[in-house]
């Protein structure tokens, strides 16, 4: 998997995903990913940990679940098991906008190059794109269109009417 | 670009840089996803949402798009356009749907590129006209002429249009989502029938707001639309609108695409827990960021200002020639035109519904003879009404023998609008891989039983609503009567329906009977209308006679039990 931030830039991914069923014992050092359930289940242990802790939502996990514990979290994983399945881009902008979690959001799962703009137009910072995805087609889907006709939770420059110009 | 000088008038939203480059951009986008598609990098299952997004559905013979037309206005520029693109690229000629926009049924994928950009060129596009999102918004095909306006909805017609446009969060909804808008005191947009509907009024002190129905629609479950709020100040429109989309984006079902549009989460959870919900989400959205700022409303509202009307037209007002040497005017003026605002102007509404035709198709050479029509008599503006008509919107009085003689020749004259052969079929298995059942050819057979000279004027108001198949798209649930075809056993029958309507006071129409054959379908509208003659009461309407006498008379006529 290549991890690709809203500039289109490829970084390496410095998480580690947590196995659900690994025990306690053997949590690696550094940051790690945990399911919501893990965390409601391992918070204890999880929170002595002296490194980031993230954590990954099913679409039909909602923002308000995590919403009172978001600041022990670097990072929120959003899971897109269809790409037709649009639950994240809420939570995303709820995330931001609502909650106002300040941390990196990612979004994972079943995705088209072309739901990139609208993503990262909801709040999502980062994308996990299989690894034989063709990075230059992700790359000019976050160029295509530069205008929008609604606020989001990106900045952006207010044009005339609802009209406002994406910064690329 | 002929008409230009004439349509400066027209009430259309007018682009300016900014939208002409959007909706180029997206031209390009879209090109780039076909050539993706093409070279097979895109898979069709990721490809069908995008281009659905951009109109192109893949049907029986290939694929069909369909053009946006915004709440149903359009520009004789534009019409002419259209007219460019049947001859072009499609068979010459074009299909005006239910949602007031425009089908055309022999498409190719590789060439669809190009007609976006031949739309874009006359600021028109085919953006959200499908797909899992806010779909165009539709509203009264009056909009800013009618006598009974309060609110020009138009106006909150075009801002829906763009906060919906492409946007972020609700592109990948559960399912479709339909909102109309009606600004009048008879509904003539269907508002009940939306998954939103909005009825623009007036307060105390001459402010707008909303009310606000939720819920509606057709379809195989179908539901009148529940009032949701009966008052919503015009600033909170945009933040209202995102918190009972982003309610549906959370907790609408995914799992049964049957299930999936709003009407069911609303069944579900109960008009009041569902309000509960939107209006928390509303609390916390609402605010500086998502008002809608009175300016903008203004400076869309300016797009929108009436034509010049003539002050020479106030003088001819009531004092029209009826030319009573010539009944066919007659018919046609009792049935075409509708009360304007403006002294010494009418609405009028032209027929796709001629007798043995295809409803709501109109050829090439129609549509650039309707656009000069439209140029010299209605400022150069059209409308597409939801039951599949064109609008001339304001004609002077003075004017309607001289429109009246040149639509004649053109095919157009037909004097049928609101009565029995003025039907709304869906395209049916002519058409439509989802179908069951034909439906023109059923429309076709229907208005040739009632074709004799003023039988239909006899009649009075009666709506016929044709569905192919229970999806619905020919709204036969409100049709005061219903036809939906359905497969039995590999065999086209027909279940009938009476009673539904639209527009205030919308009802879901009630069936009389088993389902009947292809052939026996005339003969039991014929019927139907028989008891209706026989029972009517003096000035009362068809579908006041089946509420007032119930269906048991018409089912007794129908399926030949004695009373």
């Amino acid at each position: 998997m290549a991890l690709l931030l809203e500039n289109g830039a490829v970084v390496t991914d410095p998480w580690t995903v947590l196995d659900d069923a690994a025990g306690s014992d053997g949590i690696p050092e550094g940051p790690v990913i945990v399911s919501l359930e893990r965390w409601q289940r391992d918070r204890a242990v999880l929170e002595l940990r002296n490194a980031p802790l993230g954590i990954r939502l099913k679409s039909h996990q909602l923002a308000g679940e995590i919403a009172a514990d978001l600041d022990r979290f670097g990072l929120v994983v959003l899971e897109l098991p269809k790409f037709r399945d649009g639950r994240a881009f809420s939570t995303a902008r709820l995330l931001r906008e609502r909650y106002g979690f300040t941390g990196e959001i990612r979004a994972t799962g079943a995705m088209i190059p072309d739901q990139f703009l609208f993503l990262v137009r909801c709040g999502v910072s980062s994308v996990e794109v299989p690894d034989n995805a063709d990075l230059a087609v992700w790359r000019h889907a976050l160029t295509e269109i530069t205008i929008a006709y609604q606020a989001a939770a990106t900045a952006d420059e207010p044009l005339s009417l609802l009209r406002r110009r994406l910064s690329p | 670009m002929t008409h230009l000088g004439s349509e400066s008038h027209a009430g259309v939203y007018r682009y300016d840089d900014v939208d002409r480059q959007f909706v180029f951009e997206r031209v390009e986008q879209f090109r780039g996803q076909v050539a993706r598609r093409l070279a097979g990098t895109l898979s069709e299952d990721e490809f069908k949402p995008l281009r659905l997004m951009n109109g192109l559905y893949h049907q029986l013979h290939g694929y069909m798009l369909r053009i946006a037309i915004p709440y149903g206005v359009l520009t004789s520029r534009q019409m002419h356009r259209l007219a460019r693109i049947a001859r072009i690229y499609d068979r010459g000629y074009g299909h005006f749907t239910t949602r007031q926009n425009l089908q055309f049924n022999w498409i190719k994928l590789a060439e669809a590129p190009d007609i976006l950009r031949e739309l874009a060129e006359v600021d028109m596009h085919a953006i959200q006209t499908s797909g899992n999102c806010v779909r165009n918004v539709t509203t009264d095909q009056f909009a800013g002429a009618a006598a009974d306006e309060v609110v020009d909805p138009r106006v909150y017609a075009e801002i829906m249009r763009q906060w919906s446009t492409l946007n972020p969060e609700f592109s990948y909804l559960p399912r479709k989502f339909k909102i109309a808008i009606t600004g009048s005191l008879t509904d003539r947009a269907a508002i009940e029938v939306h998954d939103v509907g909005l009825r623009a009024k007036r307060g105390p002190d001459g402010a707008v707001g909303f009310e606000v129905f939720v819920g509606g629609g057709l379809g195989r479950t179908p539901f009148i639309g529940k009032p949701l709020r009966d008052w919503l100040p015009e600033a909170d429109l945009l933040a209202y609108l995102d918190a009972i989309l982003r309610v549906y984006n959370q907790w609408g079902r995914r799992d049964n695409i049957y299930k999936a549009r709003i009407k069911i989460l609303v069944h579900e959870l109960g008009l009041p827990a569902l309000r509960e919900r939107v209006e928390q989400e509303f609390a916390q959205i609402r605010g500086p960021r998502y008002r809608l700022d009175p300016e903008i409303v203004a400076a869309i509202n300016d797009h929108f200002a009436a034509p010049p009307f003539a002050e020479a037209a106030v003088s001819v007002s009531g004092s029209l020639d009826r030319h009573p040497e010539l009944p066919a005017f007659g018919h046609w003026l009792e049935t075409s035109i509708t009360a304007h605002r403006q002294p010494g102007y009418a609405g009028v509404t032209i027929s796709l519904k001629p007798i043995g035709g295809i409803p709501g198709d109109l050829t090439a050479d129609q549509m650039d003879a309707v656009a000069d029509l439209a140029a010299r008599y209605s400022f150069g503006e059209l409308r597409v009404s939801h039951a599949q008509n064109l609008v001339l919107p304001h004609v002077r009085e003075d004017a309607l023998f001289d429109l009246w003689q040149a639509l004649g020749p053109i095919g157009l004259a037909t004097a049928n609008v609101g009565l029995i052969s003025d039907i709304i079929a869906c395209p049916g298995l002519d058409y439509c891989s989802l179908a069951n059942t034909r439906s023109i050819p059923l429309a076709q057979q229907i208005g040739a039983r009632f074709s004799g000279p003023g039988e239909q004027q006899n009649i009075g108001d009666l709506s016929i609503k044709i569905s192919g198949c229970i999806n619905a798209c020919g709204h036969h649930h409100v049709g005061n009567i219903g036809i939906l075809g359905v497969d039995k056993h590999g065999v086209e029958t027909f279940q009938i329906t009476i009673g539904g309507k639209v527009g205030t006071g919308a009802a879901l129409g009630a069936v009389i009977g088993p389902a009947v054959a292809f052939d026996q379908v005339a003969t039991v509208v014929e019927n139907l209308v028989a008891v209706y003659l026989e029972q009517r009461q003096a000035g009362e309407p068809f579908v006041d006679t089946v509420a007032r006498i119930g269906t048991r008379p018409f089912s007794e006529k129908v399926y030949g039990i004695a009373a």
